[in-house]
């Protein structure tokens, strides 16, 4: 039998006005286990908390009901007092009598009522608590960033900063990401190259960090501190550790004629390629879908010139195994394809183009070096309409119901870079609304208008029938309640922008939540932004929602700093409310682990005595408990009772429930 | 007149099924129209004049038989919004009136040439007329 | 293989070689289109209201007599095709609709959208197939540019017609390839030729097909075809520039296949 003592807080009027705490604690006092009962006006303070440990000494308490305001307040306080006494932290139970009784109840008769039950719950509770002892797992110091992009850099370079060993994983050759197609970057117009290169050679440079660039991740195994990776490092056909990065290869090439994804189809590479010219890491890759002697057995073009001799014509993927601590996803993003969206014509001609695109062509290094050229015909457009919301803010289906968040900016931006270059091309923006919600944005768009003279006008734009040599833009002006039709040269549509394909079977193998849109959830959506609910497993960048280079940025930092606060310890203390499974009632069903929500259930085969000296090997499950957040799941899934939560077991439970039903 | 209007746009909203909030006002609609020009109110009035009570205004209005259901507007709607729905429940509330047809079937011999699929009569009586 | 049919009162009349020509290319490919007996007037248009049920239930008789029959329902019009389908959705998604019609019509068997119904080019596309009708081909229409008109009817509203990509459709481009000809795409192929407004504001009408006519002879068209009586008036009669020949696209499809 327990000795449990009951502490009733007034917590000043709070509780005291609503329930007549004396007689709370008289009759508590009357309660099987409970050996002293008593009321005090402030439990938390550290006169209430002395009462407490001088009745736990007194008493030679084994357990402790506290009546008082929401476990969320105090719970943590009174169990380190608890501990501080000598009492297993978690013998202790708080019954909330302020959120749960006296802040929702006028009537003093019924608040009394209802706060003894309370109090008897908790201590039905108790009486069957057992102690629990938190258990630890080790840290492996090591960090591993999927996505090379400027969220993965900046993450890896600030968990490198702090004396960690960082992996970056890229499934591009090049690490870089979107940010190395764009051209300038808003608010500032800086030169995105000349602010991403010195970052992207800070991490090559950077003893603590290691590149795996063409790789995926595998499969992950393990728990937070303990993470096992398979890395597939794709075959380049090039040594690595050989190649200079020459690039003489790519000009001898004599396959020319290979779409070049850099440029988004709008030029042409050949089958080994170097991305672009600051690629990182600089080495050739040979695309094995489009090369002439990985196909036929006939070329070799390249081995034969390179002084080198890097090519390898008969490398293999490689399969690489690391262990990490922590995980950071940075899977980035890309613009939506527009095959719901055909009323603006972007099948029909290669003169309407998406702001990825349009970017591409206004950039130095671009399929027109620089030189703001229609695709169709080379000439120079005089008229150029940019459509905002292509895909995004659709609740119809057809495309993404949120706002993709960079689109109002950018456009601003490429429409004052036109008319900056050639003030003699005439500019349309049609929009739905312009949000500019950053420091400094809305003058950037001001400017624009003001400065730049470029046409912003209320309304969407409804068809673009190509023309001749023209595009037909038919939209609406809100404003002048008027449809315009304006012969265009050019239309460059916003497209709405969606986390990469990749994002869903990583998020399966790391176990990560992922809402419906594919972007990475968040532990919480204010408070918590960095972390997903999977312990261990962090979010940095795009793949957790859109947003620009400056939040980016933020929000890396943010995550490198959550995994030097995990990679710092040298042991995890876990969580001690964890389900276990009593392996003699298992039936081995896997029912538990198809519902545990962070894999960390898994089925071992293990041998039991059985009568007549036999042994029988059985399917059982376990719990890993550094994993385990005690959600509960698999103890309602569990068909044969096996599965059990430690210090919310079903028995405690159902005697909760007796209590309140007496 | 002003609670009978309100009633009215109640009426409007049932007959069509359609959620006037759900617009947020991004002018595709209008945008898309072929008969744009043709109207003296557009299919983004309509939505807004039906969640605000005007329905005076649009009664009176030459769209109503300007607009040929083709569709456009909800094809391309981003919000699922349906303003051909709304412009012909208007349309109803005229035409269900008392001697308020458009279209009187003595007019029909004047508009006929040998040539005229009665898919363009029946159609257009279905339209103007009850 | 038995389709039952629903003409619809213009290709008895004035469409007749809509129909003709629809009929006697399906039995080359061994399919049989079997009117309905009996059957009324569509409806002409699609009745949106949802307060009142008298103007659907001439489509639920027509759905109600080819479900009797067992086959599914064909129809070469394509405004009879956008009020069946249409008023066939309903039937399945709209409890009240269904209810109520069920309630008046007093059928043998309630009817709650069970028939299928699809367009003689959906029949030629998923049960022929155009790589069939171009086996079948004995006079291909070759160098002969041809530009679709879908018009509004075959393709909005996509979620309830499912015909097509309903801003980019290829169904009768690969008809038109399937014969022989060259299809020819232009942006204004899927936009309103007016309608029935050619009654009463005939320059309205006027202005909408010339501009149909210009985008297409822009593209580098030599005809048109359609699927629709009305689309056909209005094109013929109502262009007033860049006119170009326009017709049933079962009379050409008769032509390929040797028996006009």
């Amino acid at each position: 039998m327990q000795r449990i003592g009951v502490f009733i807080c007034w917590c000043g009027s709070n509780i005291a006005n609503t329930v007549d705490v004396k007689a709370v604690a008289q009759a508590l006092s009357h309660e099987p286990g409970v050996v002293y009962s008593t009321d005090y006006q402030y439990m938390c303070s550290e006169a209430g908390q002395n009462i407490v440990k001088d009745a736990i000494k007194n008493y030679e308490l084994t357990g402790v009901v506290i009546c008082a305001c929401s476990p969320r307040m105090h719970e943590a306080t009174f169990r380190k007092m608890a501990g501080a006494a000598g009492l297993n932290p978690y013998m202790l139970e708080v019954a909330n009598i302020r959120e749960q009784c006296s802040w929702i109840h006028k009537d003093k008769v019924e608040g009394t009522q209802k706060a003894i039950i309370l109090g008897r719950t908790a201590i039905a509770k108790v009486n069957l608590n057992a102690p629990l002892t938190a258990g630890e797992s080790p840290v492996t110091k090591r960090a591993l960033v999927i996505g090379g992009g400027i969220a993965g850099i900046q993450t890896a370079l600030d968990i490198a900063d702090a004396g960690f060993e960082v992996d970056i994983v890229e499934k591009e050759p090049t690490i870089g990401g979107k940010m190395t197609q764009l051209d300038k970057t808003f608010p500032t117009l800086d030169c995105a190259a000349c602010i991403l290169t010195p970052k992207m050679v800070d991490v090559a440079q950077n003893d603590k960090i290691k590149i795996y660039s063409y790789s995926e991740v595998k499969s992950v195994k393990g728990f937070v501190g303990n993470f096992t990776v398979q890395i597939n490092k794709k075959a380049r056909y090039v040594k690595e550790d050989v190649c200079t990065g020459c690039g003489i290869c790519t000009e001898k090439c004599p396959q020319k004629k290979v779409s070049n994804e850099f440029n988004l189809g709008m030029n042409n590479r050949s089958a080994i390629y170097i991305p672009f010219a600051q690629a990182v890491p600089k080495i050739a890759t040979i695309d094995a879908n489009s090369c002439t002697m990985l196909k036929t057995g006939k070329c070799g073009v390249c081995a034969k010139v390179c002084t080198a001799k890097a090519i390898d014509y008969t490398q293999k993927d490689e399969i690489v195994e690391e262990k990490y601590g922590a995980i950071v996803v940075a899977t980035g993003f890309n613009p939506i394809k527009l095959d719901n969206y055909g009323e603006y014509a972007y099948d029909q001609s290669p003169d309407v183009v998406t702001s990825l695109e349009f970017e591409r062509l206004m950039n130095a290094a671009g399929p027109t070096n620089g030189v703001l050229l229609r695709p169709s015909d080379g000439e120079h457009p005089k008229t150029i309409v940019f459509v905002q919301c292509v895909g995004s803010r659709d609740t119809t289906g057809c495309g993404k119901t949120y706002c993709s968040k960079i689109c109002c900016m950018y456009t601003a931006k490429h429409a004052m870079l036109v008319r900056e270059k050639y003030p003699d091309t005439e500019v349309y923006v049609f929009y739905i609304d312009v949000r500019t919600p950053g420091k400094n944005f809305d003058e950037f768009y001001r400017r624009a208008v003001e400065d730049y003279g470029v046409h912003y006008i209320k309304g969407m734009v409804g068809k673009v029938a190509p023309s001749g040599s023209k595009l037909m833009v038919q939209a609406s002006d809100l404003l002048e309640n008027d449809q315009m039709n304006i012969a265009a040269d050019m239309v460059v549509l916003a497209a709405a922008i969606e986390p990469d394909k990749t994002a869903r079977s990583l998020a399966t193998m790391l176990t990560a939540s992922m809402d419906t849109n594919d972007f990475f959830t968040e532990a919480h959506p204010k408070l918590r932004p960095v972390e997903s609910p999977t312990a261990g497993v962090y979010l940095s960048g795009v793949c957790q929602g859109p947003k620009d280079i400056p939040e980016t940025v933020a929000q890396a930092g943010a995550a490198a700093s959550k995994v030097i606060g995990l990679l710092v310890k040298d042991k995890l203390m876990c969580n001690p409310f964890v389900a276990h499974s009593n392996e003699l009632m298992c039936n081995g069903c896997s029912a538990c682990e198809k519902v545990c929500p962070y894999g960390a259930i898994t089925y071992s085969d293990k041998e039991f005595k059985m009568p007549n000296r036999t042994i029988a090997v059985r399917r059982v499950a376990s719990v890993n408990p550094a994993v385990c957040q005690g959600c509960g799941a698999c103890t309602v899934a569990c068909p044969s009772g096996a599965m059990d939560l430690n210090g919310f077991s079903n028995n405690q439970i159902m005697a909760e429930v007796d209590a309140i039903c007496r | 007149m002003h609670t009978s209007e309100k009633e009215m746009a109640e009426r409007i909203k049932t007959i069509s099924g359609v959620n006037t909030r759900k617009c947020m006002k991004c002018g595709k609609c209008s945008g898309t129209c072929p008969s744009f020009h043709e109207m003296d109110i557009h299919p983004h009035e309509f939505i807004a004049m039906v969640e605000k009570g005007q329905i005076e205004k649009l009664l009176k209005s030459t769209s109503i038989w300007m607009c040929l259901s083709c569709f456009a507007c909800v094809e391309r709607c981003p919000r699922g919004v349906e303003p051909a729905k709304i412009i012909e429940a208007v349309r109803l509330s005229v035409i269900r009136q008392q001697g308020a047809n458009h279209l009187a079937p003595t007019k029909i011999p004047e508009l006929l040439d040998e040539n005229l699929p009665q898919q363009a009569i029946v159609s257009a009586f279905r339209k103007y007329s009850k | 293989m038995k389709f039952s049919y629903y003409p619809g009162c213009t290709l008895k009349t004035k469409a007749k070689q809509l129909d003709i020509y629809a009929r006697t290319s399906a039995e080359v490919f061994g399919i049989t289109m079997e009117e309905i007996p009996n059957w009324q007037c569509c409806g002409g248009v699609y009745p949106m209201a949802k307060d009142e049920i008298a103007t659907k239930l001439p489509s639920v008789r027509a759905l109600s007599a080819a479900k009797e029959k067992g086959n599914d329902l064909i129809t070469v019009c394509s405004a009879c095709h956008n009020v069946l389908k249409r008023v066939n959705c309903d039937m399945q998604t709209e409890d009240d609709l269904r209810f109520k019609v069920n309630n008046y019509l007093k059928l043998d068997v309630p009817y709650s959208g069970e028939t299928k119904v699809i367009h003689y080019l959906e029949m030629l596309r998923d049960v022929v197939g155009f790589d069939n009708i171009k086996a079948k081909v004995v006079n291909p229409l070759t160098g002969r540019k041809i530009a679709a008109y879908y018009g509004c009817l075959l393709l909005r509203p996509s979620k309830s017609m499912q015909f097509d990509n309903p801003e980019n459709p290829t169904i009768i481009e690969n008809f038109i390839s399937a014969i022989g000809a060259t299809p020819v795409i232009f942006p204004y192929r899927n936009e309103c030729c007016g309608g029935y407004i050619t009654m009463e504001n005939k320059p309205l009408a006027q202005k909408k097909c010339d501009v149909i006519m210009k985008s297409a002879s822009e593209n580098g068209a030599q005809a048109l075809i359609t699927a629709c009586p009305l689309c056909m008036y209005n094109l013929s009669e109502n262009s007033t520039e860049n006119i170009l020949p326009v017709y049933y696209f079962t009379e050409l499809l008769a032509e390929a296949l040797g028996i006009k």
